[in-house]
């Protein structure tokens, strides 16, 4: 990676950390409700993929932890905010909520709650790619545990058997909810699995954002190639709770310690030291800046947004029935 | 007018689409080089190519959701679930995806998918290639269900599914895609919402769709030639939104109604439409709503014991004449 990009993607990070750090705070203070599942301590996982593609042109799909995905894509902080305050403004509108993000125009195709739903869509989205004779490339991201679902198995199976262009993503933070990996999965390393598929995988170093761009960057180019689907597997740890409620009884604080040593952005940020390309101080202004940044844009701009409106409840539920008419009346033209 | 078979429908449909608009493609198990298990897009492979008519695993929940995550691009795709009782497996993707993905998206994507499938009891099935579950399809928020008695209705509702822009689950009947019928020669768009009065008539709605219309007919038949009662029978092709105002207007000419559904009882079509008339017409009845409908028992393979199990017409003579108390 160039030295401006890796200090715009440590900038990006910072943001993507500090965003959850203050969704944690809105929670506790009671202004986001429902689930949120935070991604702090996988940074390097979203960026160094999307650094290798082309955030806006591909699509991307995830599961329920999806903000920083939203915002790497070219969300608005503010919009995908306001959607976890349940707020008008939010990029669904507030009908969305944390786990159901969604930018279309930047092609982010959305965060779904089913553990293992998104790898079919994603490979639909691929097969449309496919018939549309388009050059992007469909990209899912979900973790380990979704690779025991049967959606799994099937989705690999069609996306070899008809080349279609879909990068898998398995960001292998070790655990679903409280359930690790080893006790959950007769395979601790994801990539292995898919071989049976003759699917091209790699695994790698997930805390290091640059070691994820070059793995990615192989990965990305075989699939936009049309060479057909690729099986991406990164090494991570979530430092927080699976979701808020999780008082994560079930691994060791020492564990946690450990991979904190080797956080992303700390990683990062100590590299570009080194090499002489920022100080301390510069980094220390770059967290002041976006925390500034968050609390005087993303969260005012949260608070300020209206509540959607109760008479427009059933809106979204079908298409505006006008363009439909048609259809549902039987007088086409 | 030609008269051709219910099959026959489903395939002009799906071939006059698919030739208008590159982007209606079909997928299922055995759809395409082998022609599909009811004939319903036979020659379309051949017509079409692989990438357009797709022979997919045995993966129903797997190829369901890449029709959709393909209909969020534009993607028109006709997906063929070969019975019902495998639709099981893709209700994930239909439900927690295609049907919802509006709404969580604030109006962002839309599914335009159509999921056709074959129920109903056909012969001696058994439990697990008989079942009816329109019951299940029809109270997803978000999903349009409609379910054809006809080769016109077969090939007007598919014409207009395809073109809609939301999720629509098409019901289809394993005994019915060999039934002859009219279908206009021009192109026809058959409405999603509504429903038809199949024939007229003063002193009872016999309230039907798919399979049971034909049970209604035929009672209603039976019932003016023998017992001089006039029935009226409504056509309910659209299941999802059901039509309030035109339950409405039978019942509050006739001021009696039997539902008939090949569906078990607890939760479905007639308790629906009885809910609907309790809502609109209430005070217009002249005797309590009464359900034609089969046992709440899986299905026996049985011949005796799976013909006692699906009601048929005479049941539905049954209902009205114990309802006129000539029972
Ligand atoms: C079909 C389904 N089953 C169970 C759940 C509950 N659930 C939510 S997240 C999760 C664990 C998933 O872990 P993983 O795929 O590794 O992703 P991570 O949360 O670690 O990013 C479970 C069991 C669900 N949302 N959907
Ligand atoms: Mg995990």
């Amino acid at each position: 990676m160039k030295i401006e990009d890796k200090k715009r993607v440590l900038r990006e990070m910072v943001l993507h950390r500090r965003f959850e750090e203050r969704c944690y705070q809105a929670y506790i203070e009671r202004k986001i409700g429902g689930f949120l599942h935070l991604y702090p301590g996988q940074e390097a996982c979203c960026n160094g993929v999307m650094e290798a593609a082309r955030p806006g042109h591909d699509y991307v799909i995830t599961g329920y932890r999806d903000h920083v995905h939203a915002i790497k894509c070219g969300a608005d902080p503010k919009e995908v905010m306001a959607e976890l305050y349940g707020k008008e403004t939010g990029s669904s509108k507030g009908r969305g909520g944390s786990m159901h993000i969604f930018d279309a125009g930047k092609r982010f195709m959305g965060g779904y709650a089913l553990v293992g739903g998104p790898f079919p869509l994603a490979a639909g989205i691929a097969k449309a790619i496919q018939l549309k004779g388009g050059d992007e490339i469909a990209i899912c991201f979900l973790g380990d545990a979704a690779n025991n679902q049967g959606t799994f198995h099937e989705t690999m199976n069609m996306a070899a058997l008809w080349k279609l262009p879909v990068l898998f993503v398995c960001e292998n933070n070790l655990y679903g909810i409280g359930t690790s990996i080893e006790r959950s999965t007769a395979v601790i390393h994801q990539h292995k699995r898919v071989a049976a598929y003759n699917i091209p995988a790699d695994e790698c170093d997930g805390q290091d954002v640059e070691i994820v761009y070059q793995h990615a960057r192989k990965a990305v180019d075989h699939v936009r190639a049309g060479n057909g689907p690729y099986f991406l597997e990164l090494m991570t740890y979530r430092y927080r709770g699976h979701s808020m409620s999780d008082s994560r009884g079930y691994r060791s604080r020492e564990e946690e310690e450990l991979w904190k040593q080797r956080d992303p952005i700390f990683i990062l940020r100590d590299r570009l030291i080194a090499e002489g390309a920022m100080t301390m101080a510069d980094y220390e202004a770059i967290e002041k800046e976006t925390d500034a940044y968050i609390e005087n844009e993303v969260i005012k701009f949260s608070e300020e947004s209206p509540e959607p409106r109760v008479e427009d409840l059933e809106k979204y539920v079908l298409a505006d029935r006008e363009t439909q008419l048609p259809w549902l009346t039987g007088k086409a033209a | 007018m030609a008269n051709i078979m219910y099959w026959e429908a489903i395939q002009r449909a799906h071939d006059e689409e698919m030739a208008r608009d590159p982007l209606v493609i079909c997928m299922g198990e055995d759809i395409g080089v082998a022609g599909g298990t009811y004939k319903a897009t036979k020659g379309l492979y051949e017509k079409y190519g692989p990438l357009r008519v797709m022979d997919t695993p045995i993966s129903e929940g797997g190829f369901t959701g890449l029709a959709v995550g393909a209909s969020f691009l534009g993607v028109r795709p006709i997906v063929e679930i070969m019975s019902v009782n495998f639709a099981w497996l893709a209700m994930d993707q239909m439900f927690n995806s295609a049907a919802k993905v509006r709404y969580m998206s604030g109006g962002q994507l839309t599914a335009p998918c159509v999921f056709r499938s074959a129920g109903g009891a056909a012969h001696q099935l058994g439990a697990q290639h008989s079942a009816r579950m329109e019951k299940v399809f029809m109270g997803i928020a978000g999903l349009r269900v409609v379910t054809p008695s006809n080769p016109k209705q077969a090939y007007g509702l598919l014409k207009s599914a395809i073109r809609c822009d939301d999720p629509v689950f098409i019901n289809e009947h394993e005994l019915m895609y060999n039934m002859k019928g009219e279908v206009p020669d021009g192109e026809y768009f058959h409405p999603l919402e509504g429903s038809e009065v199949t024939r007229a008539g003063t002193d009872v709605t016999l309230f039907g769709y798919n399979i049971s219309v034909h049970w209604c007919l035929k009672a209603a038949e039976i019932l003016d030639k023998q017992y001089g009662i006039s029935a009226e029978v409504v056509d309910l092709y659209s299941l999802a939104p059901l039509d309030r105002a035109g339950i409405k207007a039978s019942v509050s000419k006739t001021h009696r109604a039997v539902v008939a559904e090949e569906d078990e009882a607890p939760v479905g079509v007639g308790s629906e439409v009885i809910a609907i008339i309790n809502e609109e017409c209430f005070f217009e009845l002249d005797a309590a709503p009464v359900r034609v409908h089969s046992a709440l028992v899986p299905q026996p393979y049985n011949h005796t014991l799976e013909k006692a199990t699906i009601p048929d017409h005479e049941d539905v003579v049954k209902a009205v004449l114990k309802m006129f108390g000539k029972a």
